[in-house]
């Protein structure tokens, strides 16, 4: 394992480049900077483009966005009439994330994202090993909490806590102690668990997760013909569940499985298109379900394995 | 995979599936109990804590703002602020201190239209309409107005003025030849703006902006006020009206105008002693 880790992106720099093997993941250092600056435009130097928060905001002075989650705590709680901006807004960002794939929210939007990754980055830099073991089923039975929190004390109790808006508007609005449970989520997810929290247990990560599980934008591998089995992409995804089907081309009852990845739970972070050497993955949608553009599919498990 | 061990693993993993979902219930179970619990005492806004101009009562505000804070930047004076962790109101949502600054009245109510939700009623157009709090004199004994001197800071500076705030009118008994003009808040026309407990001169404000809920007492609902009725029927409830009668001892009247009880001749003298007075009273009883 740790030879893995040790050589881990050395081939897919020597096949694309220093560049060209992080291309994902600046496009997203970037997009999760350019939102959050977007907001904190308005407030630090005056230019009002996004206004709000994530929770809810205004583009450009008319476009209004909702996180459906808020929207759906709004409903459980009892607030049954929420003025139109706010139907308007969590319909349109339904709408996206179910184009672009639901959990672009954590990999493209989030700012815990950059949080977790770190203490991911520097767990894999102290080499800390071990970690606990909760079902990554547990962040459907949060979802399910949040919403029965709201219905049982008709508030929305998860937002009390909730680190995502947290961390987000307390950068724009100011933090008090919410650094604290900002703290906690990186020392749990640097010490306690391995992608703990966006893996596991955050709700928010569940809703965009089942929204993706419809999401017409999909990681494809594409290219599964050319796989040599070097797992890289194993180690550097945050839910490597997802990849079987798609790369090894089986499904569970038997037959051929769809070269998208399907399962929702994939956050189209595109740290395995980043990470290997032969270009197996690449954006797509989620139809058709036979890899495009297949290449001589009869080199499965000859390719480059002595390479 | 070899078949073996995988079908091992699965009898291994049934009683494992089963006993993670059980943990992961439980565990999910007791950060909801926490969450819960911590939700509790944050339902009640602290006293000095004011909501934005209407904002829906606290309860319901808290199921229905999405603490995005599109209120707090439109307001043109900047006084709102969404709450941070540890300050007492539910944290992300919006309030204002009247003391460190005041709700302007803006008569376009920019705030109001800019909550998404609706967390801040879209019904409410007419800012004298809204009441974010209400105003109290809560201390006569440091207000100078009750001492006699000619403040009125608070009335001049209220939006509403001469509604919300009168200045009353009494006599100064202190100095016995002065006037006071204490400054009477009224909760008809109050919107709880903060304006003058912004402006109070103390260094500690005499009037205060205070939930409603901690300000007004409420009459029971069983509770009729005669002379509201009276008006409201525009006559007499009771035919015939009846005049009002003393029940005053006999020879004894009331006068209204200030000169008080009055007796129509003077008491007859005593005759005799205790004694015979008691006796005769038995004997008129019988
Ligand atoms: S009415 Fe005006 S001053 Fe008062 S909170 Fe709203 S925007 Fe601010
Ligand atoms: S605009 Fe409405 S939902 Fe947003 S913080 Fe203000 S009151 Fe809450
Ligand atoms: S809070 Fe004070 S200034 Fe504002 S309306 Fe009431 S009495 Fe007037």
């Amino acid at each position: 394992m740790s030879a893995v880790i040790e050589k881990l992106g050395h081939d897919a720099i020597a096949a694309k480049g220093r560049l060209g093997a992080h291309k994902w993941l600046i496009l997203r250092r970037m997009s999760q900077l350019a939102i959050l600056a977007l907001f904190m435009a308005g407030p630090v130097g005056g230019v009002w483009i996004l206004k709000g928060n994530l929770s809810s905001s205004l583009f450009a002075d008319t476009v209004p966005m909702t996180d459906p989650l808020a929207f759906m705590q709004l409903i459980a709680a009892g607030h049954l009439g929420v003025a139109s901006t706010a139907v308007t807004g969590a319909a349109l960002i339904l709408a996206f994330y179910l184009l672009v794939g639901g959990r672009v929210y954590c990999a493209w939007v989030c700012p815990v994202n950059i949080v977790t990754d770190t203490a991911h980055w520097l767990r894999r830099r102290l080499a800390i090993k071990g970690s606990a073991r909760i079902a990554r089923e547990a962040r459907y039975w949060m979802l399910g909490l949040v919403l029965i929190l709201a219905l049982a004390t008709g508030t929305l109790a998860y937002e009390l806590v909730n680190p995502v808006s947290m961390l987000h508007r307390g950068l724009i609005f100011g933090m008090g102690f919410g650094w604290a449970i900002i703290a906690g989520v990186f020392l749990f997810d640097l010490f306690i668990m391995k992608h703990g929290w966006c893996g596991h247990l955050c709700p928010m990560g569940a809703f965009y997760g089942l929204v993706g599980a419809a999401s017409l934008v999909r990681v494809r591998a594409d290219n599964r013909a050319a796989c040599d089995d070097c797992m890289e992409c194993y180690e550097v995804c945050p839910e490597p569940q997802v990849i079987p089907p798609a790369l090894k081309g089986e499904r569970r009852g038997g037959g051929e499985a769809s070269a998208a990845i399907l399962s929702g739970a994939c956050t189209n972070c595109a740290r395995c298109v980043d990470i290997c050497p032969h270009d197996v993955f690449n954006f797509g949608l989620r139809f058709p379900a036979a890899p495009a553009g297949r290449r001589q599919p009869q080199l499965i498990g000859t390719a480059r394995h002595g390479a | 995979m070899p078949t073996g061990k995988h079908a091992k693993g699965k009898t291994v993993s049934r009683r494992r599936v089963l006993s993670d979902a059980a943990k992961t219930a439980c565990g999910v179970a007791l950060f909801g109990l926490a969450v819960g619990l911590y939700a509790r005492p944050s339902r009640s806004l602290p006293a000095d804590a004011v909501r934005p101009p209407g904002a829906l009562p606290e309860k319901d505000f808290l199921g229905a703002c999405v603490r995005c804070g599109l209120c707090v930047r439109d307001c043109p004076y900047d006084i709102l602020k969404l709450a941070e962790l540890g300050e007492g109101v539910a944290t992300g949502t919006p309030y204002f201190t009247a003391r460190s600054g005041p709700c302007e009245m803006c008569t376009d109510i920019p705030c109001v239209p800019a909550c998404p939700t609706g967390a801040l009623d879209h019904t409410l157009t007419d800012i004298t309409k809204a009441r974010m709090g209400l105003a109290v004199l809560i201390d006569q004994e440091s207000c100078i107005a009750f001492q006699g001197l000619r403040c009125e800071v608070c009335f001049n500076v209220c939006p509403v003025r001469g509604k919300a705030i009168k200045l009353e009118y009494r006599p100064n008994k202190r100095s016995g030849k002065h006037a006071v003009f204490p400054p009477v808040v009224y909760s008809d026309d109050c919107t709880g703006c903060g304006l003058c407990e912004k402006a109070c001169i103390l260094e500690e404000a005499a009037i205060k902006v205070m939930p409603i809920r901690l300000a007004k007492g409420e009459l029971g609902r069983h509770y009729r006020l005669g002379w509201e009725q009276k008006q409201k029927a525009g006559d007499a409830l009771v035919t015939p009206d009846p005049e009002h009668k003393y029940n005053l001892p006999e020879g004894l009247r009331y006068d209204h105008s200030g000169r008080g009880l009055i007796a129509d001749e003077p008491a007859a003298p005593r005759t005799g002693s205790a004694l015979d007075t008691l006796r005769k009273g038995i004997r008129e009883a019988r």
